[in-house]
This record gives C-alpha cells, structure tokens and sequence, in this order.
C-alpha cells in the first residue's frame, strides 16, 4: 500500500516540477515539442534513478563510515557528472537506437538540480517514504517516480505549448512570459491533488 | 573595460533572473517571502563572487580539457564553506530554505559567469562581475519575494500594510511563483522596448 503512496505522492501531489520546483530548466528550455520532451523525460528517468542508487550506495558505504558526511555535495556532484559521461559511452556502445533518441539531453543533464535535489534527499532519508523505512528500495522506487512525474509535467506542458505557438500573443508576454503563466495554470491544476495521498492513506487504514 | 560597467551590466543590462532567465529553481521555490527570496540571493552572491575571483586566479593553470570539472570543484568548494556557516550562525535560515542551499552548485548563473566571463578576465574585473550578477539576482529575488508576500499576506519583511481580507494565498503558493514572475518578465520586457 505505502508504494502505491510513494507513486501516488512523488508523480501527483507532490510533483517535482510544479509544487517543489526542481529540474525548471530544462521544463521551461526543452518543452516547445512533444517529442523532445519524450526524449527528455526518458534521459531524465534514466540517469536519476541510476544517479539516486549509486549515490546513496556512496553515502551508506564510503562517506558515512569515514565521517565525511560534508563532502556530500561535492562528492555528488562529481559522481553525477562522471556518470552521466559514462552513460553516454555506454549507451553509444550498447545501444546506438537508445542513444540516438537520449543522446543530446544528456549533456544537460549534469546540471539539471533535479538530479542533485533528489540524491541528496534519499541519502539523508529526508524525502516522504509514506511509514516506510528510508532504504534503498524505497528511495530508487521514489526517485523513479519523481521522475516519472517530472516527465508527465514536461510532456503536459509541451504538449500546451504546442497549441500555444499557433495563436497570437501580445507583445511583451511573447516567449518566456506566457510560458511560466502557463506553468502557474498548470501548478494550480496539480494543486487539485493535494492531501489525495493522506485521504488514501485513511481510507484503508 | 571598467568596473563600474561590468557592475551595472549585470544588475539591469543583463539581469540573470528578468533577460537572461537562468538560475529559475531557486528563484522560484525560495521567493515565498521578501526576506527568504534576499537571502538565498545573498548565499548565492557569495558563492558567485568567490568562485569568480578564484576561478579568474586560476584561469591559466586550468587544462583546458577539464575546466568543467575544476570549476564545478571550485563552485562546490565554497557551497560546502556556505552550508557550514550557515549551519553553525543562521540555523533558522539553514532549515527553512532547506535543499536550495547545496543546489546552488548546480545554479547554471555561477559555471556560466565562470565560463563566459572568469575564464577570460583578471581577479578584479571578475570580483565586480559577479557582484553585479549576484546582486542584480538577488534583487529580482526580493522583488518577487516581496510582491508574492504583499499580494499572498498583506505584509512585507513581515510588516503588515494590507488587511487580510485582501490576501491571496495562491501567491505564496507554488502556483503564484510561476505567475508573477511571468508578469515581472512581460514588465521588464515591455520597459526594455
């Protein structure tokens, strides 16, 4: 039940993009098509999930038992970037059909602070694993989810964004202006779910 | 060129936040209230000026293969100085703007002032960049920080100069964060032409 909660919570409620405003950048910069925002909700899924368990292997197993603990940000953020550069190799290797279709998101993925944001979160067990205890299966299947939920905004979004190139717009709101008032409509739709999670939860308990 | 307008350039010219749109998570998840949008503009002020200054130091010692990664080294040097002081002398502050702190290594503004202008400039020039930079983001951030508070609480810096029953609390909202600054940004663009 609980995971039904976290995917419920991490995709809906709490969505990554629209109520805790991580990974911005690349919503608002690879959002005018719909393909593009496939491709790059797929990146995204991809490298978080792998970036969340080999960090938080990292932290259990290296920084924790030597009391490093506060190299954590840097000790991260290097990982990440080493292991976005790895995917890229290995993916061009093993799968050129996967690499054509991720192949330029990844680069941008480095500095993408959902990334950052949700590492930090699952190896200081800070994030809401619904009564769980904060392990590694709860934290991949959440930041999994999160992703999830980052690409279902992307692909919403685009999808407005699309319809939106074909109608006139005045001046001073062309471009950038509009876009974030249309992400503020749609933050405000998500805003429907909220407290879903805790209803849910009391419903069968 | 002089300090002065390398200054200027990056507090209205270009604006981080209103022309050049980077760094947007942190502006819009930490600007709920004028003093909490100030600070994490400041925090952010410190890491940009260090960083240029050490960076611009450093700029032919740096393999040009791996500047990237050094940088991002010299960046998350001082955030970790950052999240340090500030857990010891501001642990209010600290809680309350929480995951944004460590995530200003990934703020796009401080490796992009690294690459575009610490990597090509002396120390000094450098210092002013990103002072400038910083303080034309942390203005936008108390700006938006201040009209989010004033239109969701009737307050600013915690005054209270509105009655309540003009609040909207969709302003404090994540919802409101998105709509205001998309309104500053059509105002900045319609003042600029």
């Amino acid at each position: 039940m609980a995971y039904i909660l976290i995917f419920i919570s991490a995709i809906l409620v709490n969505n990554i993009v629209l109520s805790q405003f991580l990974g911005i950048c690349p919503f608002l910069g690879v959002s005018k098509k719909i393909e593009t925002a496939k491709g790059m909700g797929l990146a995204v899924t991809f490298v978080l999930v792998i970036a969340t368990i080999v960090t938080y292997l990292l932290q259990v197993w290296l920084l924790n038992p030597l009391g490093l603990g506060y190299l954590q940000t840097i000790v991260f953020i290097l990982v990440i970037a080493a292991l976005v550069q790895m995917v890229e190799i290995v993916l061009k290797k093993l799968s050129p059909a996967l690499y054509q279709a991720l192949g330029v998101f990844l680069p941008l993925i480095t500095t993408n602070c959902c990334i950052l944001g949700v590492s930090i979160l699952v190896a200081n067990g800070t994030y809401n694993a619904q009564g769980l205890e904060p392990n590694l299966l709860t934290g991949t299947l959440y930041a999994l989810f999160t992703a999830l939920g980052f690409a279902l905004a992307l692909i919403v979004f685009a999808g407005i964004r699309e319809q939106l190139s074909l109608v006139r717009i005045p001046k001073g709101m062309q471009g950038m202006a509009i876009a974030l008032i249309v992400a503020g409509l749609l933050a405000m739709a998500f805003m429907g779910f909220s407290g879903m999670d805790k209803g849910i939860a009391d419903f069968f308990s | 060129m002089n300090n002065l307008k390398v200054f200027l350039n990056g507090l209205i010219k270009e604006n981080p936040t209103f022309v050049l749109l980077l760094g947007m998570c942190p502006t819009l998840g930490t600007t709920s209230s004028a003093i909490n949008g100030m600070s994490m503009g400041l925090a952010t002020t410190f890491v940009l000026v260090c960083s240029n200054v050490v960076i611009s130091l450093l700029r032919n010692l740096i393999p040009d293969k791996v500047h990237i990664p050094a940088y991002i080294v010299v960046i998350a040097s001082f955030v970790t100085a950052l999240q340090m002081l500030m857990q010891a002398f501001l642990p209010d502050l600290y809680a309350t703007l929480g995951l944004f702190i460590p995530l200003i290594v990934v703020n796009c503004i401080i490796l992009g002032r690294a690459e575009a202008f610490a990597a090509k400039h002396g120390p000094g020039t450098s210092f002013f960049d990103g002072l400038g930079m910083g303080l034309g983001f942390t203005m936008a951030l108390t700006v938006l920080g201040a009209l989010r508070e004033l239109l969701g609480t009737g307050s600013i810096f915690g005054l209270t100069v509105l009655p309540a029953s003009t609040n909207m609390l969709v302003f404090v909202l994540a919802p409101g964060a998105f709509i205001t600054l998309g309104f500053l940004i059509a105002l900045f663009n319609l003042v600029k032409k």
